[in-house]
């Protein structure tokens, strides 16, 4: 598997690989060597842990050959997005421009085009890392997770899914086959701000806004934060705050106040936290701004 | 300018590199391209503390581990004598850790094994017991009461000092500022980066049993000085050494200095007798390897009540890390600093400075810089920015003002420094004029009064490069010549062999032009050959943009040479007498009769075959050129810039570059070079960072962490240039390599200080980050 890297010196502890052919297969195999075992997709998160050896599991299980994971589509008023649905597939996808536009705009900031023309929105979601992109996205459009196991599927919330860095609701016998996102019924707008120190790195602050309306009023918001906490944070109090409200300086300016309230980043190399709190609110309120604008357009 | 001009490739020709055709094809021959049979693979065991006692090295699991040869320690290389090395700042520096680890990343040991994978596995399994110590990582921390003492091995070292080193005229500079009608202070930290180049550094090193001859292929700027070192150091008799530099990664000056892992790699191929081949990876690159900058500077300039400069002091505190291995080559303890005053006529300056050794590491290379004329020309022009500021004075009016002015020169600085020539005036006008200046302070004031933050800065530096004179420098006694063999073949054609190496600079190229316009052979003709010892002349390498003022002025000596060799030949041929020739690029011709004339290449074919009575056959020469001064190349840069009140990011809006090198060889290679170097400073100012936390643990150990800018974020450049041609180059060419890394950093922090400076904010070190502008906002009550 070195040979498409171009023979680069890498040089991982040694590691089974298995890449099965059947979800069948895959299972079985997890059923057997899940607690050892990690789930490769892309690769874009894992290879690197790899490399450097802060991974050392026994057995790398790449899903990349298992069939019809590689399909958005619309079903039942929710997108399906399936687990080998790779980053640059999200950035230009029709269904979700149309119906999930945020998801465009959050795919633009994620890494560089490398790294999205292998990486998966699954597995990036699966990684779990707190200044993943996609974690905030999946909070703000309240999105569920399928998980597959020998002993039968679950779904799992985001808000249910994230537990620590790099920790989730998954067990090492199942593999996350698809997620799901609600299509929001009326006018509805999003938006994802990215505080990078450059292109391709990870976020020093990110936010990710969607506010559903009905009329004047917003009927949902959601709010996923990431890089401010151990995990990617949903602003539940300042989502709640929004719920019936109009959009105006003042509830915008609440919302915003709440949300940085419900981050708990830590000082780094980064910024203090009381920085990264601090562009929480601000682009809480941008992007509430910016949304609600969209979310307007979509009327006329 | 003909077409057929065009394709000889003379002086002033933006003709193709050459060196392209091979590097854009990826069949470019780096250390890591090479394989020779029984080759072994070395991983090199880093400390993991800054600073920790060895109490023991236990070697016996990782040595009995598959395809593992030998497991090598401190203790091993002592017995061999070579567990030190002396640096080339006469201090000394350890190859394998014997006694304590003095900064994280240090080499402890290593080992060489049949393939880098077992290699790598077997490190994993030296167990090393180390008593942690206190960890000193600060000029601060260095020299307070009851710090530890890092250097405990160096007979006579009570404390963590290395040097006191003062320039300048205290007593005439004391009295300036008693006289002073105001003087503005500015305490800047210019923090410590890392030259990053792509390919890390590595070698080969293939010790020959049977003959004794150890050929090291080595990531090396300068291979002849480093032939000559590890003569010294390991008692091998110097024409058993050959060292071979292939094609260069980039090298900015990280390529310079002796690694532990040649040495140690030298060592295990000598002791196993087979080839051994070690690459650093990413992170071994960033911890332990040439770091730049990291001094702590406080400077006054005392302006008097027409607002003119009339003195400069300095106070600095370095850096040094664990050893004190400054790669350079001056008699001055801080480099080339006390350059410091830079573009402006002040009267006296006078400049401290204070080494110290800190648990961090060693190597104060010159990042694409020629020896701390980077510190030096930021803070002189952060300073003069922050005085225009202070004193309501226009920022690029107060410059023009105390400019050294275009009839001073040669003109001697407060320092002794002789700038050999210059236009600063021009070059600033010029600037000016691109940026639309004037325009652009009234849209500055109109949009700061619908609440903008935005702001311009200007830096006109100064630099000082191509060292250098025997007077003032020197490579452990070596003088900084540097050399040019060129050899005609009887077909016209020639190969150009030099002391230097290219990194990615374009010799072959450039040097090739410098033969095609003083021996008249078409650049495409002339090959050119850098980095084999065995095989090129004696030289010091390519660092501190030295390439163009010592080599370059070598090869129009040497092309000269052969010239005159050949107008003896076509006098011979036109039977004319010598002084009856006329040149032209390419020709000798009779006086008066143009068609009676030979090309070069007609020369060089009678010089192998036809030859007047008694002459030596063929026509080829070698020209050492030692530099009777430096140059002084120079520019005025200029950054407007948007600053984000909610977040702190800054964007650079325009930046307008113009330089003036003297006469430029191949101008497209010239602003390559520019861009190149732009780009860097914009890193630096914005994003580069080597720093530690307060247990000395390196933070920017790798790519994610030390930020390296991309085309996404860095600005457009528009670039001009003026030419002042160096009086004493034969060419009149200055050197570039280095101008723009040099002079950019402070127009970029100038122009976020301006736009901050109606809130009161004065400084923000680099790397100049969101969080810090934020900061500096909030802390003056401004908010989105």
């Amino acid at each position: 598997m070195w040979g498409f890297l171009g023979g680069q010196a890498m040089f991982p502890a040694a590691f089974d690989y298995l890449a099965p052919t059947t979800l069948g297969e895959a299972l079985d195999i997890l059923a057997e060597r899940g607690d050892d075992a990690k789930v490769m997709a892309g690769g874009q998160s894992l290879i690197p842990l790899l490399k450097l050896r802060f991974a050392q599991p026994a057995l790398v299980l790449d899903i990349g050959r298992l069939p019809k994971l590689n399909v958005v589509s619309r079903h039942d008023g929710r997108l399906i997005i399936g687990a080998l649905v790779r980053h640059v597939d999200v950035e230009r996808d029709r269904t979700l421009a149309d119906n999930a536009p945020i998801m465009a705009e959050a795919a633009h900031w994620i890494a560089d085009p490398l790294v999205r023309n292998r990486g998966t929105l699954v597995g990036s979601v699966c990684h779990a890392d707190p200044a993943g992109d996609w974690g905030a996205v999946m909070l703000a459009l309240n999105a569920e997770l399928v998980a597959k196991s020998k002993a039968g599927e679950r779904v799992i919330a985001a808000a249910e899914f994230f537990k620590d860095p790099f920790t989730t609701a998954l067990k090492p016998n199942e593999i996350v086959t698809e997620i799901r996102i609600p299509i929001p019924p009326g006018q509805a707008g999003g938006a994802y701000n990215k505080l990078e120190r450059k292109v391709g790195d990870f976020a020093t602050v990110a936010v990710a806004v969607q506010v559903e309306m009905n009329g004047r009023k917003v009927t949902r918001a959601g709010i996923g934060l990431t890089s401010v906490g151990p995990t990617n944070i949903k602003a539940t109090e300042a989502e709640k705050a929004l719920a019936g409200q109009e959009l105006t300086d003042e509830t915008i300016r609440e919302a915003a106040r709440l949300a940085a309230s419900a981050a708990d980043p830590k000082d780094d190399i980064r910024g203090s936290a009381a920085y990264k709190k601090d562009v929480v609110r601000v682009f809480v309120q941008r992007g509430l701004h910016t949304a609600l604008g969209r979310a307007q357009e979509k009327r006329t | 300018m003909s077409a057929t001009m065009h394709m000889h490739g003379g002086i002033g020709e933006s003709i193709k590199r050459k060196e392209d055709a091979r590097f854009l094809r990826g069949k470019g021959n780096y250390i890591d391209d090479l394989t020779l049979p029984s080759m072994l693979h070395m991983a090199i065991l880093r400390s993991p503390h800054a600073h920790a006692r060895i109490k023991s090295v236990d070697t016996s699991a990782a040595g009995s581990m598959p395809g593992v040869i030998a497991v090598v320690t401190g203790e091993l290389m002592a017995q061999h004598k070579l567990a030190w090395m002396p640096t080339l700042s006469y201090d000394t520096q350890a190859v394998l850790a014997t006694d304590k680890v003095r900064f994280q990343g240090q080499e402890v040991a290593a080992v060489i094994a049949e393939t880098k994978y077992q290699a790598e596995d077997a490190r994993d399994a030296i167990v090393v017991d180390y008593e942690i110590l206190p960890a000193v990582t600060s000029p601060e921390g260095a020299k307070a009461a009851g710090a530890p003492l890092i250097r405990d091995e160096k007979e006579g070292q009570k404390d963590n000092h290395i040097y006191h080193w003062e320039s300048g005229d205290k007593a005439k500079t004391q009295a300036a500022f008693a006289n002073a009608a105001k003087v503005v202070r500015l305490h800047t930290f210019y923090p410590r980066c890392h030259p990053a180049p792509l390919e890390t550094c590595g070698c080969v090193a293939d010790v020959n049993p049977a003959t004794g001859k150890a050929t090291i292929y080595m990531t090396s700027q300068a291979p002849h000085a480093i032939r000559t070192v590890f003569a010294l150091v390991t008692g091998l008799p110097e024409q058993n050494i050959r060292v071979i530099s292939p094609d260069i990664g980039g090298g900015f000056g990280n390529k310079v200095p002796v690694y532990p892992g040649y040495v140690v790699a030298t060592a295990a191929s000598l002791l196993i007798g087979r080839p051994v081949k070690w690459i650093e990876d990413r992170s071994e690159n960033l911890i332990s390897t040439g770091f730049a900058r990291d001094y702590h500077m406080t400077g006054d300039l005392a302006v008097d009540a027409n607002g003119k400069m009339t003195a400069l002091r300095v106070h600095l505190d370095s850096d040094n890390g664990a050893f004190f291995s400054d790669a350079q080559p001056s008699k001055f303890k801080a480099g080339l600093f006390h350059i410091v005053t830079g573009s402006y006529d002040i009267p006296t300056a006078h400049i401290t400075a204070d080494g110290y050794y800190t648990n961090k590491a060693p190597g104060g290379v010159a990042y694409r810089c020629s020896f701390r004329v980077t510190e030096a020309s930021y803070l002189i022009e952060r300073l003069v920015t922050n005085a225009a500021l202070e004193l309501g004075l226009d920022q690029a009016e107060f410059r023009m003002n105390n400019f050294v002015k275009p009839e001073q020169f040669p003109y001697t600085s407060a320092t002794g420094w002789i700038y050999d020539s210059g236009d600063y005036p021009k070059a600033m006008n010029v600037a000016l004029e691109k940026l639309g200046y004037d325009e652009l302070r009234k849209d500055v004031e109109a949009r700061r009064k619908k609440g903008e933050v935005t702001g311009i800065g200007i830096a006109s530096f100064t630099e000082v490069v191509g060292a250098g004179h025997g007077a003032d420098f020197d490579i452990l006694g070596l003088r900084m010549f540097d050399s040019a063999e060129l050899r005609v073949h009887p077909t016209g054609k020639a190969l150009l062999r030099m002391g230097t190496k290219s990194q990615g600079q374009g010799h072959e190229t450039t040097f090739a032009q410098i033969v095609a316009e003083e021996l008249g052979i078409p650049a495409s003709d002339v090959a050119v050959e850098e980095g084999d010892t065995d095989t090129a002349p004696y030289g010091l390498g390519t660092y501190a943009s030295r390439s163009t003022p010592v080599a370059g002025a070598a090869t129009a000596m040497v092309s000269r040479k052969l010239r005159d060799k050949a107008r003896m030949i076509a006098a011979h041929l036109l039977e004319a007498a010598d002084e009856d020739l006329e040149w032209e690029r390419g020709k000798f011709y009779v006086k008066g009769s143009p068609d009676r004339a030979k090309t070069i290449q007609e020369i060089a074919f009678a010089a192998y075959t036809n030859l007047p009575e008694g002459m030596e056959a063929g026509l080829e020469g070698v020209h050492y050129y030692d530099p009777p001064n430096m140059t002084y190349p120079f520019g005025t840069y200029a950054v407007v810039v948007d600053v984000d009140k909610g977040t702190g990011q800054v964007k650079v809006r325009r930046m307008v570059a113009v330089d003036d090198c003297g006469v430029r060889i191949n101008p497209m290679i010239v602003e390559g070079q520019i861009h190149g170097g732009l780009t860097e400073g914009f890193g630096i100012a914005f994003m580069e960072l080597i720093t530690f936390d307060s247990e000395g643990n390196c933070i920017g150990s790798n790519f994610m962490d030390y930020l390296l800018p991309t085309a996404w974020e860095t600005p457009k450049f528009e670039i001009g240039e003026t030419v002042t041609p160096s009086p004493h180059h034969p060419l009149g060419a200055k050197g570039v390599g280095e101008s723009a890394t040099v002079g950019s950093p402070a127009a970029y922090v100038n122009a976020v200080i301006d736009a901050l400076s109606p809130y009161g904010i004065t400084n923000i070190d680099m790397p100049v980050t969101s969080d810090k502008v934020w900061a500096a906002l909030r802390s003056k009550g401004v908010t989105e």
